[in-house]
C-alpha cells in the first residue's frame, strides 16, 4: 500500500480502514443512498483531501469516520478498533482520545473564554482545571494566540477562532484530525495560514488529517487526494506537484 | 465515572452567564420556599403559643365567669357589673364530688408605684390555693396563708412582667409597693407563664389576698363576691357531669327560675385548648398545601426555562458530544444546573422567609418558631424539585442527535 509520501508503510495499523460501507437516509420518499459502497483505507501520518461536489457524501462520511453517527452497512475500523461493536462509553472515549474536529463554522462555546474553550475536552477526561487551562494556554500559545486566552470568541477573527478550534482539538493529542471544510467560512489569505497550521501539525507532529475541501488550492496542501461523486469515491490518487502550478 | 466536580463547574459558569434569567428561574423556586418558611414559622409559633397556654393552665380546668355570657362579652370579665358569684359560691362548688380545687378570683387594673416607677397592671384577688389549682409555683419567697386571707392583710405575689417594670432587676421579695395610698408587701415572685390564649401575658400580674382586693382596692358593693371561680376537676371524664352539676347548684343558689338566663357563664378552657389546637393543626396542614403547590409551580418554572435552555444550547450540546462529552455527561450538567438553580433559589428563599418571620415578629408581634427541620426540609425539597424537574429537560439534552445538534443555527 501506498502512503501519501510513496513509502511503504503496510507494517503500521491503518488509522482508517472502511471496507464496502453504505448510509441511506430514510426520507418521506423511502431510503435515500448518500454513501454507495466505500473503501478507504488511511495509514498514520498521512494527510487526505476529500472533495468533490455538494452532496456527493462527504459531511455523511466525515460524520461516520467522526464516529457520531453509523453507517447502515459496511465495517469500519478506527485505529484497529471495529467502531460498530463499541459501545457508546467506548465511542465517546475515542472521541475524545483518537479524534479531533474542526468545524466550518468553528463551533467554540460563545460563552466561554477561549482557554476554557480549548480545555473543554479535558473537562470529560476528568481533568483538574488548574492543569486544564495550563495546558489549554500552552496550545493557545502553540497557535499564536496566548495573549486572547481570557477572552471571549466573539472578540477574535474567525481565522483566530479557527487556530482556537484546532488547538482544541488538539489538546488530547489526537491520532487523527478531521475537519469539515475548516477554510469554508475563511479568505484565502487566512486559509493559507490555517492551512500552513495544519500541514506542520501533519509533518512534525505526524498527525494523520483527513480533511474536506471545494478548493483545489486547499486540496493542494494534502499529500493525498480522494473524490466523491454521488456516494462513491471516483478517484483516490497522491497529490501532483505540477497541479499546485495550474492557475 | 461521573465527572461530578467538572459538570459543577460547567453548570455553575452557565448560570453565571444569563445571570438575569437564572435569577427570573429561581423566583418561582424564591417564593416557593420564602412562602414556606414564612408559613410554618407563624403556624408553629400559633401551635407553641396554644401548646403553652395549654401547659399553663394545666388540663381540666374549668372557669366559672361571674355575669352571663352575654354579659361578659368574650374575655372582658375584669371589667363591667356586678359580680353575680360569691365566696360562698366557690364554697358550694367546692363540696361537690370531683372537684380537685378551686379557687375565687377577683380582678382588676390598678396603678402600682415602686420608688419612682409607675405600672398599670392586673390584679387578681385570690385564695391561697389559686397557685395550686394553676399550677404556678414561686421562684422566690412564699405564698400568703389563710390567716391573710381571713385578715386581709396588705400582701402580694408579683408576676415576671409586672416585676420587671416596678422592680428593674431588683429582687422584689420583702419589698414594699403602693397601690394608691396603701402600702403591700411583696411575699413571693411567681414564675413566668406566659401568653394565654387570648393574648393577654399571664405575667403581667400581681396576686393579693381575695378580701384584700375585694375591701382594699376595688371597693366590691356586695361584700363577698367574685368576678371568677376557678375549679380543677379530678378527671377529664367527668368534665361534662361537673358542668351539669355545677350550673344546678348555681341556678339554684341564685334562685333562678325556670327560663331565666343564667348569671353566670362556664368555660371549659381543655375544651377551648383542644379546639385551639385542632384548628392550628388543619391551618397548618392547609397552608402546608398552598405553600407545596407554590413549590411545585417554581419546580415547574424551572424545567420551563430549562426546556428552552436546551432548545437554545442545542448547538453547544452537538460540540460537546463531537469532542467526548457521554450523553451521561449532558446529562449530568443540565440535571446539576436545575439542582444549582432549586438549591440558591431556596437559600434566597429561605433568607427571606426567615427574615420574614422575624420581621413580622418584630412589627406585629405574632409568635413565630424558626425550627431547624423546616429549614433542613424545605432544603431537601428544593434539591428534590431541581432533579425531579430538571431530569426530563436534562434527558432531552443528553438524548440529542449529535449531528442534528451541530446543524442547529
Ligand atoms: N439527515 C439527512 N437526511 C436525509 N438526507 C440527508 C441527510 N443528511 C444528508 N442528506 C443527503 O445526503 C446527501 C449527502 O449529503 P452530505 O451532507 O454528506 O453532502 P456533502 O458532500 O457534505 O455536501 P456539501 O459539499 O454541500 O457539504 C445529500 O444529498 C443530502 O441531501
Ligand atoms: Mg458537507
Amino acid at each position: 500500500m501506498l502512503g501519501g509520501d510513496g513509502k511503504i508503510i503496510a507494517r503500521d495499523t491503518p488509522v482508517i480502514a472502511i471496507r464496502n460501507l453504505y448510509k441511506d437516509y430514510p426520507t418521506p420518499a423511502g431510503a435515500f443512498p448518500a454513501l454507495k459502497g466505500i473503501s478507504l483505507t488511511v495509514y498514520p501520518g498521512e494527510f487526505v483531501a476529500v472533495m468533490g461536489p455538494s452532496g456527493s457524501g462527504k459531511s455523511t462520511f466525515m460524520n461516520i469516520l467522526g464516529c457520531l453517527d453509523h453507517p447502515t452497512y459496511g465495517d469500519y475500523e478506527l485505529n484497529g478498533k471495529l467502531v460498530s461493536s463499541l459501545d457508546e462509553e467506548a465511542t465517546a472515549r475515542l472521541r475524545r482520545r483518537t479524534l479531533g474536529f474542526v468545524f466550518q463554522g468553528f463551533n467554540l462555546l460563545p460563552r466561554m473564554t477561549l482557554e476554557d474553550n480549548v480545555a473543554l475536552p479535558l473537562v470529560y477526561s476528568g481533568v483538574p482545571r488548574e492543569r486544564r487551562l495550563a495546558k489549554a494556554r500552552r496550545l493557545l500559545e502553540k497557535v499564536g494566540l496566548a495573549r486572547y486566552a481570557k477572552s471571549l470568541p466573539s472578540r477574535i477573527s474567525g481565522g483566530q477562532q479557527q487556530r482556537v478550534a484546532i488547538a482544541r482539538a488538539l489538546i488530547n493529542r489526537p491520532k487523527l484530525i478531521l475537519a469539515d471544510e475548516p477554510t469554508g467560512n475563511l479568505d484565502s489569505r487566512t486559509s493559507e495560514k490555517i492551512m500552513a497550521l495544519f500541514t506542520k501539525l501533519n509533518r512534525r507532529k505526524g498527525i494523520t488529517i483527513v480533511l474536506v475541501t471545494h478548493e483545489t488550492d486547499i486540496a493542494l496542501h494534502a499529500r493525498r487526494q480522494v473524490r466523491f461523486l454521488d456516494g462513491v469515491i471516483v478517484q483516490d490518487a497522491p497529490t501532483r506537484k505540477e497541479e499546485g502550478t495550474q492557475p | 465515572m461521573t465527572l461530578f466536580p467538572g459538570m459543577f463547574h460547567e453548570a455553575w459558569i452557565a448560570m453565571g452567564a444569563n445571570r438575569l434569567r437564572t435569577t427570573l428561574t429561581m423566583l418561582g423556586m424564591i417564593i416557593g420556599v420564602a412562602s414556606v418558611v414564612l408559613m410554618v414559622s407563624v403556624v408553629q409559633g400559633a401551635q407553641s403559643t396554644v401548646q403553652e397556654s395549654i401547659n399553663s393552665l394545666g388540663n381540666n380546668t374549668l372557669v366559672i365567669l361571674s355575669g352571663s355570657a352575654m354579659m361578659t362579652g368574650g374575655v372582658r370579665t375584669d371589667t363591667g357589673s356586678a359580680p353575680t358569684l360569691t365566696m360562698a359560691d366557690a364554697e358550694a362548688i367546692g363540696e361537690l364530688s370531683g372537684i380537685a380545687a378551686y379557687a375565687p378570683i377577683h380582678m382588676g387594673m390598678a396603678q402600682l408605684v415602686y420608688g419612682s416607677l409607675n405600672w398599670n397592671g392586673r390584679i387578681f384577688g385570690a385564695t391561697p390555693g389559686y397557685l395550686d389549682v394553676r399550677f404556678w409555683p414561686l421562684v422566690a419567697g412564699e405564698n400568703f396563708t389563710e390567716s391573710d386571707l381571713r385578715s386581709a392583710t396588705r400582701v402580694a405575689l408579683i408576676g415576671q412582667t409586672t416585676a420587671e417594670n416596678l422592680f428593674a432587676g431588683e429582687d422584689p421579695v420583702g419589698k414594699t409597693l403602693r397601690i394608691g395610698q396603701a402600702p403591700f408587701q411583696i411575699l413571693g415572685v411567681l414564675d413566668r407563664k406566659g401568653q394565654s390564649f387570648d393574648g393577654n401575658d399571664q405575667d403581667d400580674v400581681l396576686i393579693v389576698p381575695l378580701t384584700t382586693a375585694q375591701r382594699q382596692i376595688f371597693g366590691t358593693p356586695f361584700q363577698g363576691s367574685v368576678r371568677a371561680i376557678l375549679v380543677r376537676i379530678e378527671r377529664a371524664e367527668l368534665m361534662p357531669q361537673i358542668q351539669t352539676a355545677i350550673v344546678d347548684l348555681l341556678r339554684q343558689r341564685h334562685r333562678l327560675r325556670e327560663g331565666q338566663e343564667n348569671d353566670f357563664s362556664l368555660r371549659d378552657l381543655a375544651a377551648i385548648a383542644q379546639f385551639a389546637t385542632e384548628t392550628t393543626r388543619t391551618l397548618s396542614m392547609l397552608l402546608g398545601a398552598i405553600a407545596s403547590v407554590s413549590l411545585i409551580v417554581g419546580g415547574i418554572g424551572i424545567m420551563n426555562i430549562m426546556l428552552v435552555s436546551v432548545t437554545e444550547r442545542t448547538r453547544e450540546i452537538g460540540i460537546r458530544l463531537a469532542i467526548g462529552a457521554r450523553k451521561i455527561d449532558v446529562l449530568t450538567q443540565f440535571l446539576m444546573e436545575a439542582i444549582l438553580i432549586s438549591i440558591a433559589g431556596c437559600v434566597i428563599g429561605l433568607t427571606l422567609g426567615i427574615g420574614g418571620s422575624i420581621l413580622l415578629h418584630l412589627s406585629v408581634e405574632i409568635p413565630i418558631v424558626i425550627s431547624g427541620s423546616s429549614v433542613i426540609v424545605a432544603f431537601f425539597v428544593a434539591a428534590a424539585t431541581g432533579i425531579f424537574f430538571g431530569f426530563y429537560p436534562a434527558r432531552k439534552a443528553a438524548r440529542l442527535d449529535p449531528i442534528e445538534a451541530l446543524r442547529y443555527q
